[in-house]
């Protein structure tokens, strides 16, 4: 089997060790990885706060990158999310708008490919024991468009749950939002602080030592959060931990 | 036609504030700033959405054919609302066939002004009032007042915000913001020079201050000669209006008076009286998280005998509110807000809601619903309707909820572009197109270069490696000015990695595609 990796702009910037590490789970579990070199970002932050016509070519580019690919992995389920839920609207939008249909079908024709990481592991690859080796206590926190636009439900977790060495706790009030939402963590700082106060809270009477998330942009407002406190307690993406083994521990 | 919205062009409640006046009304971040900071406040809503949020998932789990009652509830309001025009006029019939008098109001001032003449007509002065949205939403209260006429509110929440001189926080439950003591201040300070004072030595236990309202309410009830209503529902087919409530204090209302005049939104219509099966179980759920509410009162004009068996009011009036649904049901988008049925629901599920309250969405439709239907009756042009849209993660936990699964994320990003770019909109019935809100030439083209960048890998790609450079550099901030300050005044900026992954692909893995052998050393990626 060979996938193409959608590492999205935030992990190619910023995280690029989760981009790493879902090259080596997925070639572990014998999956060929092929990063087309044309792919950029989904368009989410434009769409989001409302530049939808700006959001318009980064879907014509990101369907162009992608073409002809069956298989498209992603470790970022909002990006997932944009590409599965909002492009076909997008295009929707712009054939209402009189602006012919040719974005509709890049769209429509892109959307059933796409899959966030654990979808494809689960429901694809059917595996939930991925080998990994991650002696910690884990909690994860299910971020909002993999819990409620993808209906992920319980695989990240089942996937958690198969670790070497991993204690998996459960997070209370687990699918609360964290407060990130895009360009809301600026537009709201007050709210937004809040939000990931009350969630850093939770994380911490889970008794976890990691707080495991499958959005580095969600993970990135919680974990900046931390670090300002000097809190020891720390976020890793899901991909980080599957790809852990005995030989090759994460940070 | 074209412009930027100015202000208001609907009067949206907030009594006696017709303009959301930018100093009483400022942009929701500002709003909600004091609110995040008042912990009494917070402590309250917490524990009050989560109480109601668990109560009505459990009370949902217990239907098996909830998601069908759900997609039913949906279409009915959608094939309702693309046929509006008839099922009003088929109202209209049913209605005046039954001994009621129809009236057509276009907008706020001219249903104030109808239910005013109404009631000078009886030469009453005096109006008791069952709990209802609508007149909220047109101010009624201030205008009966203007007219010399006052309006008693009977519902308890109701009452409790009316005797406080207070703003409503909540759909539902609209001192939600108040605890027991704080009540029981309001009561005792403010119940005598309404009516029949506070008990003595009044305590702050649920009976006393439920026992104290329902002595001070019912000299009204007996007294009063006009109540004022909405309506839950109303059905074409026979003309039978529909409330549900809880204290039976909508019964009195509807029942006691001579005269009844209901003031409803013409999207509460429902073709016929089989669809209100639907509604009646998906309601109260989703509202009180019961099975079924205490009171559902159903009342077709003047009955049968045209009133003239003594039982019940005399004379009834339906004013039909427009105030601005008509333009939103122009708009494809926008319209799903029409379905909503004011459950609440969505109002005890969102966390924006939870942390700022009800208030700081200056409007009588607070929550993630007033989000989107406030920009959407008054228009984008005052600071706290173009901030609206943004008052939200997007984490759609509202649709989730909704039982008429109105995409209300949808509907933000939506009024988003809106806000940001313009576009067309209809006004009183006029195609127009609007300029974007004041305020977002910057972040437009922020946004405008950030999408040039990510539309060239190779301009991304130097892009992140000035990042890595700073970070060889020991470039790190703390602090960042401009926009970039509110991500860290609280929080840190994730810290740049050594190379950007593009480089380390190329570098590792090159343009060949490798399959999964079990040994690859000396591949180390960023750590
Ligand atoms: S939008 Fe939906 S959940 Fe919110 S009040 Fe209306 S019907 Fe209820």
């Amino acid at each position: 089997m060979r996938v193409a990796l959608f590492v999205t702009c935030v992990n190619d910037a910023l995280y690029p060790a989760t981009g790493v590490a879902v090259v080596r789970l997925l070639e572990r579990l014998g999956v060929a990885v092929d990063f087309p070199a044309g792919q950029t970002c989904c368009g989410q932050p434009q769409y989001n706060t409302g530049y939808r016509h700006e959001a318009e070519p980064l879907l014509r580019r990101t369907a162009a990158a992608f073409e002809g690919h069956p298989y498209v992995v992603t470790p970022s389920g909002s990006c997932a999310a944009m590409v599965r839920e909002h492009y076909p609207r997008m295009g929707r939008r712009a054939a209402a708008e009189g602006r012919g249909s040719a974005l509709a079908e890049l769209a429509d024709g892109l959307a059933p490919r796409v899959y966030e990481l654990t979808e494809f592991l689960v429901d694809v690859l059917g595996v939930t024991d991925v080998g990994a080796y991650f002696p910690h206590v884990v909690t994860y926190h299910p971020s909002c468009h993999g819990l409620r636009s993808l209906g992920l439900g319980d695989r990240p977790r089942r996937l958690l749950a198969a670790v070497k060495g991993l204690e998996l706790v459960e997070l209370p009030g687990a699918e609360e939002c964290c407060g990130f939402g895009g360009t809301f963590a600026v537009k709201n700082p007050d709210v937004s602080a809040a939000m990931g106060a009350d969630k850093l809270r939770s994380a911490r009477a889970s008794g976890a030592e990691v707080l495991c998330g499958a959005d580095n942009s969600c993970l990135a407002h919680l974990g900046g959060m931390l670090r300002r406190r000097d809190d020891p307690l720390r976020t890793l993406h899901i991909a980080e931990i599957l790809a852990a083994t005995e030989e090759d521990a994460p940070r | 036609m074209t412009g930027r919205e100015t202000g208001p062009g609907t009067y949206l409640g907030m009594p006696a504030f017709p303009d959301p006046d930018p100093a009483r009304f400022p942009a929701f971040p500002e709003a909600a700033r004091e609110a995040v900071r008042d912990a009494a406040l917070r402590a309250n809503l917490r524990y009050a959405t989560h109480t109601i949020r668990d109560k009505r998932a459990r009370a949902v789990a217990e239907l098996a054919d909830w998601d069908r009652l759900r997609a039913a509830g949906k279409a009915v309001k959608d094939r309702t609302l693309r046929h509006l025009d008839r099922y009003l006029l088929q109202l209209e019939e049913s209605v005046t066939a039954a001994g009621g008098t129809v009236h057509w109001a276009a907008d706020a001032a001219e249903a104030n002004r109808i239910v005013t003449e109404l009631v000078l007509a009886t030469g009453e002065r005096e109006v008791v009032k069952v709990k209802s949205m609508a007149t909220q939403e047109i101010g009624l209260n201030e205008a009966l007042e203007a007219a010399g006429v006052t309006a008693y509110e009977t519902d308890l929440a109701e009452l409790i915000v009316q005797l406080g001189h207070d703003r409503p926080s909540h759909i539902l439950v609209p001192a939600i913001h108040r605890n027991r003591g704080e009540i029981r201040d309001i009561f005792r300070a403010e119940m005598g020079r309404w009516g029949r004072p506070a008990p003595e030595g009044l305590g702050d236990s649920p009976a006393e201050l439920a026992e104290a309202a329902r002595l001070h309410l019912r000299e009204k009830f007996l007294r009063a000669k006009v109540g004022i209503s909405g309506a839950n529902f109303m059905v074409a087919e026979t003309g039978t209006m529909v409330v549900l409530e809880s204290e039976g204090n909508g019964r009195m209302c509807l029942t006691l008076p001579e005269t009844l005049i209901s003031v409803v939104g013409i999207e509460k219509v429902v073709p016929t009286f089989r669809d209100l099966e639907i509604f009646l179980q998906t309601l109260p759920r989703s509202s009180t998280a019961e099975r079924m509410n205490p009171y559902t009162t159903l009342w077709t004009g003047l009955g049968p005998s045209k009133g003239a068996d003594g039982d019940g009011p005399s004379a009834f009036h339906l004013v039909l509110l427009d105030n601005g649904r008509t333009d939103i049901l122009a708009d494809e988008v926008g319209r799903q807000a029409l379905r909503c049925i004011r459950c609440s629901a969505c109002l005890n599920v969102c966390p924006v809601y939870e942390r700022a309250g009800g208030h700081a969405y200056g409007s009588v439709y607070p929550g993630p619903i007033g989000a989107v239907l406030s920009p959407q009756l008054r228009g984008t042009g005052s600071p706290i309707d173009a901030s609206l849209p943004y008052a939200s993660t997007l984490c759609g936990a509202c649709y989730d909820v909704c039982p008429v699964a109105i995409d209300i994320p949808e509907v933000l990003v939506h009024l988003r572009e809106r806000v940001v770019q313009g576009g067309p909109v209809t006004r009183r019935g006029v195609r127009v197109r609007i300029r974007p809100a004041r305020g977002h030439a910057a972040e437009r083209a922020a946004m405008r270069a950030a999408r040039l960048l990510l539309d060239r890998p190779d301009a991304l790609r130097a892009g992140e490696r000035l990042l890595a450079r700073a970070r060889r550099l020991g470039i790190r901030p703390h602090r960042l000015p401009g926009p970039g300050r509110a991500w860290t005044d609280a929080r840190e900026l994730p810290e740049p990695p050594p190379e950007p992954f593009r480089d380390w692909w190329a570098r590792e893995r090159g343009t060949a595609t490798r399959t999964g052998s079990k040994d690859r050393k000396g591949d180390d990626g960023p750590k």
